[in-house]
């Protein structure tokens, strides 16, 4: 079972964390301002990147704070975890 | 009774004292320190087993798990099948029969117990032969936090099978020695009966420890049976040693052949001489060892058979002295003999060509067809391997993180080299810890390794046939021309022609077949054997029982039960549980002779036409606090929550980003600041998750903070007409007239100190007032609502009775009747999509043109023509052609039945349903398929009952 550093609480088993899925989608400022296309792509769309992806992650088992993650998806491993700077517009 | 093929001394096996068991019906002796395997063998019972297809006799073939022939089905005194003969320890009063390749489970429930345990380490090392020892040691010296496991009896590995001489004493001595100075040391932990089975990400290792078994009946009830070691380790050492490799002939299967260092440790390790004519087939010098050790203990050796043209030199002139018979370029090219080999035929190999055979008379066949090292946990961990030509086998390929490998695992296969490699590997995880290595004795003075000859490669030798009794993986009883057939038919992947075959998929997982079926398939094919590889190694290195891996999680442990603080009251009024996530809730009370559909009639009655009580404490509940908590509901829930004044209720929906409705419930302002957020019962962490998520990586600006308070405040719905009796009774602080305490209101208020929360909120179309209070104060309120309410009758009520009454108004249970494609709009809900927010999670779908489509399944109420059926909660409902017919295949589906009831209040059973343009279908009869015939149903309003909602404002 995979070791995941979080950010507030240090290495934790994978076990307690929770996927959040594609970093950097952040929620449209004005949705009423897309076309469908544009929406369904805000609402459906992620990329899929064999390799470096940069990650939402929640310590779901624990502190259940989200954090941002930097994983190479062909090995797993963990380049870097980061704390959502909290004064700044969000990390979705 | 008698044990013929015993040793008159030797071998590490109590003699004192005798054990008795029973195989295959026969009873027989042995000693503590024996296997199952060489008891048997020590009684001349070569013969353990069938074959799983084609039936064939299959020995002792190998000392330890590797052998693939020895499989054994365990009666007495607990029935367990698929174990080797090889690895079990025996006991007195052992009943075990051989298996046709496959076992049965037990029919008993096993009652021992079996646990976890988690441990975290520096160092761990796998496997306590002689590299591992020294890993141990060496990391223990340091300091270091060490684990050491291995899997057998005792420690030593491959020196409890040699008569190796260690600093000039008995290798035992030396292993003594080495345990002894390992369990001096605070920080180590010596597991043996401990197999490491897989090796996972970031140093983490499941091991096996067979605590109890090998006592059989005397093992200790208060003792688990099994445990799973859970270690976390900051390097792992593999020293897992090496397995010998066979060469594939002509029935190269029968009871008798053997592995040529099995041989060698049935002999030194438990005194058992494993026949008493030898012929020894081998490829490299190791096995010499064997065929000298075997006639020194007084077996005739018949003839060394060594593929190698020019054989070894150094081993034969060892052999001559001992006047046994060497055939150099020589090969084994078949056997003869059914339940024991009597003949091996033995002819010239020149070229590649084969000659003429002639036989040889002999009960003990050895083979060695050089060694395999054990890579299985570092492959595990997604090591690459590499093939070695020298070896003819494969060996880590590169160096893993945290992961070494040392010893004849990493394919150092003489002694002294083992015992130096075991201190690199440690010396290097002790300085990539940064660790000093502290104070270190010299490493035992070995005899040198006797100069000799390379090995040679041999796979196979060839029948002068289709290959068709040449076992490759005798427990799959996969041959040689099941490969040539996996590459006739196109095959060139290992990993295709281990599934096409079945060869390694077996008991074993392939410790003896996998290298071979590599090096078979690159022949057959004309490619190098790197080219074909091998299949990636899996855990379980050995079998584990679920049993162990269940551990205590099983039974109740299984899962949490949650319940309510008024359980037991439950529980004594004779409740019916139904689980509702991990809750136990109570379903329905029957009374004495009532079914559940006659005691939920007479639950529903009397909560109409009464009053009734349920126990809604499982209800998610979240206080939302903070300067922006309405601002932040705003933005989840569809309709305007920042409009609701501080005192009242309201009825709120929440949709994903898809528009599709996730949650419902209803919303209490406490304060400006703060409100009481309910939830579905099962809906609560998944919406608490929701919110949060929100929050902190969307909204992080908005102060808000939130909690789950579902555990702590209890939920009592008291419901029904006389439900204001009752409430005011108990609560006689409150003003509960309708003009004072009305609708979607609640109010403060305590009784005997306790504070309590009513609220005037109806899942049942009722009048009815929710009773909150701390759960600790529960069972006590909840019980003088009982009392309060005895003069009218209360009828305390359970889910089924709280789905039909919500269901006969039309309100829906996110998730039953709806899936992910439901939106507010079609569950009728349009009144609760709020038009003037200009934003809320889901709105911008809504006005996606697939959401004004007209055929969009809408929720709809169906009533059962015959006023009798219930249709089937699943059931499709479909539309009949002109003329009442079904339309031909394939019949347009209309929707499905969500959720269907027998209602006391309409006097017949009723559903909601999604059904295609459900509301311009209101008044149409559609059909319902139930048991074969067309159950014709008319589509109605969702809200069957008090339409006006008259009762549940009163």
């Amino acid at each position: 079972m995979q070791l995941i550093e979080c950010p507030w609480c240090g290495p934790r088993e994978e076990v307690e964390f929770h996927y959040g899925g594609q970093a950097g989608v952040p929620y449209p400022e004005d949705p009423a301002a897309l076309d469908d296309v544009q929406w369904a792509q805000y609402v459906f769309f992620r990329d899929n990147p064999k390799g470096r992806f940069e990650e939402r992650w929640s310590h779901a088992a624990g502190c259940r704070r989200w954090f941002n993650a930097v994983r190479d998806t062909a090995t797993y491993r963990f380049e870097r975890v980061q704390r959502p700077d909290t004064t700044q517009a969000g990390t979705r | 009774m008698s044990a013929p093929f015993r040793t008159p001394e030797g071998g590490r096996i109590d003699r004192s004292t005798t054990l008795e068991f029973t195989f295959d019906g026969q009873t027989h002796t042995g000693h503590p320190g024996d296997t199952l395997a060489s008891a048997l063998l020590a009684a001349g019972r070569h013969s353990i087993a069938t074959s799983v297809k084609l039936g064939r006799p299959r020995g002792v073939a190998a000392a330890w798990a590797e052998d693939p022939g020895s499989l054994v089905q365990i009666e007495e005194p607990f029935p367990e099948p698929m174990l080797l003969a090889t690895t079990v320890e025996l006991y007195d009063g052992l009943v075990a029969h051989g298996l046709p390749g496959q076992g049965r489970l037990a029919e008993v429930p096993d009652s021992a117990r079996y646990d976890a345990v988690h441990h975290h380490v520096d160092v761990l090392v796998v496997g306590a032969g002689p590299a591992g020892l020294v890993a141990a040691l060496t990391a223990a010296r340091a300091g270091a936090r060490v684990a050491l496991v291995d899997e057998q009896a005792e420690a030593g590995g491959a020196l409890l099978g040699t008569d190796d001489v260690l600093d000039g004493a008995p290798a035992p001595e030396w292993v003594a020695a080495a345990v002894a100075e390992l369990a001096a040391h605070p920080d180590v932990l010596h597991l043996q009966r401990t197999t490491a089975f897989g090796l996972y990400d970031d140093g983490f290792v499941l091991a096996l420890e067979r605590r109890t078994d090998h006592l059989g009946t005397a093992a200790p009830r208060n003792v688990s049976r099994q445990r799973v070691w859970r270690i976390r380790a900051r390097r792992v050492v593999v020293a897992a040693g090496a397995h010998e490799r066979p060469v594939v002939f002509a029935d190269n299967d029968r009871p008798g052949i053997m592995l040529a260092g099995g041989a060698r440790t049935f002999l030194h390790r438990y005194g058992v001489l494993p026949g008493r004519e030898a012929v020894l087939f081998t490829t490299n010098d190791s096995a010499y060892d064997a065929a000298l050790d075997l006639h020194r203990a007084g077996v005739r050796v018949q003839a060394v058979v060594d593929a190698r043209p020019e054989g070894s030199p150094q081993r034969r002139q060892d052999c001559e002295r001992a006047g046994i018979r060497v055939l150099s370029g020589a090969v084994v090219t078949g056997t003869q003999g059914v339940e024991r080999v009597t003949h091996a035929l033995v002819a010239p190999l020149a070229a590649g060509e084969v000659g003429a055979s002639s036989a040889i008379g002999c009960d003990l066949l050895l083979v060695s067809g050089g060694w395999n090292p054990a890579v299985h946990l570092f492959s595990q961990a997604r090591g690459r391997l590499r093939y070695d030509e020298a070896l003819g086998a494969f060996l880590p390929a590169e160096e893993l993180d945290g992961v070494a490998v040392a010893g004849s695992a990493a394919g150092v296969l003489d002694l002294a080299g083992c015992l130096a490699d075991g201190r690199r590997v440690a010396d290097a995880a002790l300085a990539a810890l940064g660790l000093a290595a502290g104070e270190q004795s010299a490493l035992p003075a070995v005899e040198a390794t006797p100069a000799g000859s390379a090995p040679m490669t041999l796979w196979r030798v060839p029948d002068g046939g289709d290959g068709s009794t040449s076992f490759v993986d005798l427990q799959r009883d996969a041959t040689v021309a099941d490969l040539a057939r996996a590459t006739g038919a196109g095959l060139r992947s290992m990993e295709h022609v281990k599934r096409y075959t079945t060869i390694g998929t077996a008991h074993d997982q392939g410790k003896t077949s996998g290298v071979l079926a590599s090096g078979i398939t690159a022949e057959l094919l004309g490619v190098p054997v790197q080219a074909t590889g091998t299949t990636t190694f899996r855990p379980p290195y050995t079998p584990v029982a679920f049993a162990a891996l269940a551990g205590r999680d099983r039974g109740r442990l299984f899962d949490p039960e949650r319940v309510t603080a008024v359980h037991d009251w439950h529980v004594a009024e004779g409740a019916v549980f139904e689980d509702v996530g991990q809750w136990k809730r109570p379903r329905y009370y029957p009374r004495p002779g009532e079914d559940m559909d006659a005691a939920v009639l007479r639950e529903c009655a009397a909560t109409r036409g009464g009053v009734g009580i349920l126990d809604g404490s499982t209800l998610g509940k979240i206080d939302v606090q903070g300067p922006d908590a309405a601002e932040f509901l705003d933005r989840l829930y569809t309709n305007m929550i920042s409009s609701l004044k501080v005192g009242s209720v309201r009825y709120g929906v929440m949709c994903g980003v898809d528009g599709m409705v996730i949650d419902d419930g209803t919303v209490l302002r406490l304060a400006e600041d703060r409100f009481l957020v309910l939830t579905t019962t099962g809906g609560a962490a998944k919406v608490l998750d929701w919110m949060e998520e929100w929050l902190q990586t969307e909204w992080p600006q908005l102060r808000v903070r939130l909690a789950s308070v579902t555990e702590q405040w209890s939920t009592f719905p008291v419901v029904g007409p006389r439900s204001r009796d009752v409430v005011g009774a108990v609560f006689p602080d409150v003003d509960v007239s309708n003009e004072a305490f009305p609708f979607m209101t609640w109010r403060d208020t305590a009784l005997g100190g306790v504070p309590v929360r009513l609220a005037r909120i109806s899942f049942s179309g009722e009048l009815a007032y929710e009773v909150y209070v701390n759960s600790w104060y529960a069972r006590a309120v909840w019980e003088r609502l009982i009392e309060a309410g005895r003069p009218h009758g209360i009828t305390p009520y359970g889910t089924e009775t709280m789905h039909v009454l919500r269901a006969e108004k039309g309100y829906p249970i996110i998730g039953q009747d709806t899936d992910g494609t439901v939106t507010p709009h079609d569950l009728g809900m349009a009144w609760a999509v709020s038009k003037k927010k200009p934003d809320f999670i889901g709105k911008r779908s809504f006005a996606r043109p697939a959401n004004s489509d007209p055929l969009r399944k809408q929720l709809v109420g169906l009533l059962p023509v015959d006023r009798d059926t219930v249709l089937p909660e699943g059931s499709q409902i479909v539309e009949l052609a002109d003329g009442g017919q079904l339309p031909p295949p394939p019949v347009p589906m209309l929707g499905h039945v969500t959720s269907s009831y027998r209602s006391a209040e309409l006097g017949r059973p009723f559903a909601l349903a999604l059904v295609k343009g459900g509301r311009s279908r209101i008044g149409e009869t559609v059909h319902v398929p139930v048991d074969g015939t067309l159950v014709p149903v008319e589509v109605t309003g969702s809200v069957l009952v008090d339409p006006e909602g008259a009762r549940r404002d009163g």
